[in-house]
């Protein structure tokens, strides 16, 4: 195959992904769209190690894969930490911190 | 020659350093126990350190008349940089000897005097708590007056120099909630102060330039130099000279600076006596004498002097014809004879200017004094006459036109008084004769027009004290303070009349023939033209002293004196001119228009457009800037986190886009 298709792919995956941080109000989706994020840039990793011939891509993708789970699971525990006090996890409903 | 060949010579020049810390030891103690000795203590240790300054004096000059070279005593070292090298030392040589003998021994009389004096001014103005305080100023003073004369360099000088200006300035404003609308003398010392920075400028900057093209400020190194620096750099003794003159009339109140000093008399009348008559105003005399030997060499500069001096001489003395107030026509008669103390070292006959400087301060410190006893007898004679009326009325006590017939009331006031203007008018062979009739000879013999401004002045001189003399102690009481006038206290009377003795002795200090204050004075000048005696001269002047007492006589004395309310004798001949001379000369109301009034509206404008408008307008502008720019960027910051990823989407893309396209 050739690589042009694998950098497609990770570029609508990589625009899916900012559509859906800029746009939805659900933080769980927004969560979502981040992972179509990180997979769109590991997609990549790994298809640029596999045309090079080395192993360093490949290794990296660990690093951003426990990297992302650790995110998720402060970003979870903060979602429900909001929920608590606001009783929404609307996005559009937290906007206090501003000028 | 250092110290310890000086100690070794003369013992007691060790002691030169007393003449200023006695009046200091004096001030202090009066400043912390002062309040447990009651005013006959405060008075006594405020004299007895006067008194000690002077009999210092007096072993400085016994010490002298062995060791007439002098020498100088370091006290300490001042300043230490780089070239610079200035120490307090004591200068002690016959010059500053001279004005420390007349600054602490006429001081010592006045301190005495005051004691009676402030005992009714301060009852009078109802504050006896500030008899202590007027002696703190007057030792304060006195201490100044010594660091003035006995410095042996410039910046020294200058210090004693402000220092007798600021207790100038305090002392004017002794009663400083008293005078014209309650701030009138308050005004006076604000003014005094103020034109004096004028002249202190001028003598900084050539204390500056003197540094600048001598590399040191000691008098010694300096006059030493003066000759080889004039031939390199003429302009700058030139420059020094001028600026330093600009100083003298500040402080010895010359034209055009003399403005401050007839309203200085807002003081209590022993300070009119002390430092605005015999010794403070004099500073400027001593500061050209001193400095004789940069004047010698360029004669442009001592013709300024001289001219200054001479213009003064005469311009004031036609203002104390016209004056009422008793202190007001004696200081105008000070202002004249400085001018005459101006024009002689302007001259470069120094010894006749502090010949005249001398027994100046004996007879116009005898008027004043005297002056003061005549207020304080019309004081009491108010208090008398109007005993039982309540309320403040508008008397003045110092107003000629209120007095009259003082003769027979104050006998002792009177007869000391008439010593003091006869010694001023010139009439041999009062000390005053001897001294005006040198510095005459000396100006004939240099500039015919000097000499006629000056016995123009002298002229007038006679006539005004012969006006005083009539309208105060002649004739018949114009009032009923006057007519219940008593004679003062012995406190009072005794320093008078040995002023009187010295007003009367004073001229055998220099007669003519023997020479005396020259030989003394010669060892400290640079060069000391030989006093003559004009035989010419000093009849011309005595024939006009005589004319201006018997014109004096003519226009108040022959008739009972004008009653009171009339207008004085002199209005309908002079008409307009007496005006001016009332007024004089519009000279205040001119610098009013022509300096304050512009200056105050420059200081307006400043205020208002400059300072409220464009500085604070910076500044506000600035806070409003960062404002309203806040205002517009706020609305960036409006709490969504989308539009902080939008952002952030943006800026990854504009940064990706230059790497890519560079």
């Amino acid at each position: 195959m050739p690589m042009s298709y694998f950098i497609g792919l990770s570029v609508v995956m990589f625009a899916m992904g900012i559509l859906g941080v800029l746009l939805r109000r659900n933080p769980l989706v927004v969560f979502m769209s981040l992972e179509l994020m990180f997979n769109s840039a590991n997609l990549l990793f790994v298809a640029f190690s596999a045309y090079h011939q080395v192993l360093d891509g490949q290794l990296f993708v660990f690093f951003v894969m426990t990297t992302a789970a650790a995110e998720v699971a402060v970003g979870l525990a903060l979602i429900v930490a909001i929920f608590k006090a606001k009783r929404t996890i609307d996005l559009d409903q937290m906007s206090s911190l501003k000028g | 020659m250092s110290l310890n060949e000086i100690a070794s010579l003369h013992p007691f020049f060790q002691l030169a350093p007393l003449v200023v810390f006695l009046p200091v030891l004096g001030l202090l103690i009066n400043l912390l126990v002062g309040k447990r000795l009651g005013e006959k203590g405060i008075g006594a240790v405020a004299s007895l350190a006067t008194g000690g300054a002077f009999a210092v004096a007096v072993l400085l000059a016994v010490g002298l008349a062995q060791v007439s070279e002098g020498g100088t005593l370091t006290l300490a070292n001042w300043i230490n940089l780089g070239d610079l090298d200035v120490n307090w030392s004591f200068r002690i040589d016959t010059l500053s000897v001279l004005m420390m003998l007349v600054v602490s021994g006429v001081g010592t009389l006045i301190h005495i005097y005051s004691i009676g004096y402030m005992h009714s001014d301060v009852r009078h103005n109802e504050d006896p708590g500030r008899f202590r305080r007027f002696f703190v100023y007057l030792n304060l003073f006195i201490a100044f007056m010594m660091v003035l004369v006995s410095s042996d360099n410039f910046l020294m000088l200058f210090v004693g120099w402000e220092g007798v200006g600021l207790c100038s300035y305090l002392l004017i404003g002794f009663w400083f909630e008293k005078g014209a609308d309650g701030i009138g003398n308050a005004r006076a010392a604000k003014k005094a102060f103020v034109v004096n920075r004028i002249g202190d400028f001028g003598l900084l900057i050539a204390l500056f330039l003197l540094f600048y093209n001598f590399g040191t400020l000691n008098f010694t190194e300096i006059f030493a130099q003066a000759p080889a620096v004039a031939a390199a750099a003429p302009g700058a003794i030139m420059a020094i000279t001028l600026f330093m003159l600009l100083g003298v009339t500040g402080k010895s109140a010359q034209l055009p600076l003399y403005v401050w000093l007839p309203d200085a008399m807002a003081g209590p009348t022993p300070v009119s006596a002390l430092i605005h008559a015999a010794t403070m105003v004099t500073a400027g005399v001593y500061l050209v004498a001193r400095s004789q030997a940069l004047y010698f060499e360029v004669p442009a500069a001592q013709n300024a002097v001289m001219w200054v001096g001479a213009l003064t001489a005469l311009f004031a003395a036609t203002i104390a014809v016209g004056q009422y107030d008793i202190k007001k026509v004696l200081a105008y008669s000070t202002i004249s004879q400085l001018g005459f103390m101006v024009a002689a070292v302007g001259m470069g006959a120094t010894v006749a200017g502090m010949f005249h400087l001398t027994t100046h301060a004996f007879f116009k410190a005898l008027l004043f004094l005297g002056a003061g006893s005549v207020i304080l007898g019309v004081e009491h004679g108010h208090a008398h006459a109007h005993a039982g009326e309540h309320g403040h009325d508008s008397f003045d006590p110092q107003d000629m036109r209120e007095m009259g017939g003082l003769r027979k009331r104050m006998p002792l006031t009177f007869i000391v008084y008439l010593i003091g203007a006869l010694a001023l008018a010139g009439i041999a062979p009062l000390a005053g004769f001897f001294s005006k009739d040198e510095i005459l000879a000396a100006a004939n013999e240099k500039s015919i027009g000097v000499y006629v401004l000056l016995t123009a002045a002298a002229f007038l001189t006679a006539f005004y004290m012969g006006r005083q003399l009539l309208m105060v102690f002649f004739g018949k009481p114009r009032s009923g303070a006057s007519e219940k006038a008593a004679e003062s206290p012995l406190l009072v009377t005794l320093p008078l009349v040995i002023l009187a003795l010295l007003s009367v002795f004073g001229g055998a200090l220099n007669l003519p023939g023997s020479h005396l204050l020259e030989t003394w004075l010669e060892h400290s000048l640079a060069e000391t033209a030989p006093g003559q005696f004009v035989l010419t001269v000093a009849l011309i002047s005595i024939g006009i002293a005589l004319l201006g007492l018997l014109l004096a006589w003519l226009v108040y004395g022959r008739k009972p004196i004008f009653e009171k309310g009339q207008p004085d004798p002199l209005r309908r001949p002079l008409n307009g001119l007496f005006k001016a001379l009332e007024n004089k000369w519009w000279v205040d109301e001119f610098y009013h228009t022509v300096i304050v009034r512009p200056y105050q509206s420059i200081a307006k404008f400043s205020a208002g457009a400059v300072d409220q408008g464009v500085i604070d307008g910076v500044v506000n502008g600035m806070g409003s800037l960062v404002q309203s720019g806040a205002k517009a960027w706020r609305r960036y910051q409006n709490g969504y986190v989308r539009s902080y990823a939008l952002t952030i989407v943006f800026g990854v893309v504009l940064v990706i886009t230059y790497l890519v396209l560079r």
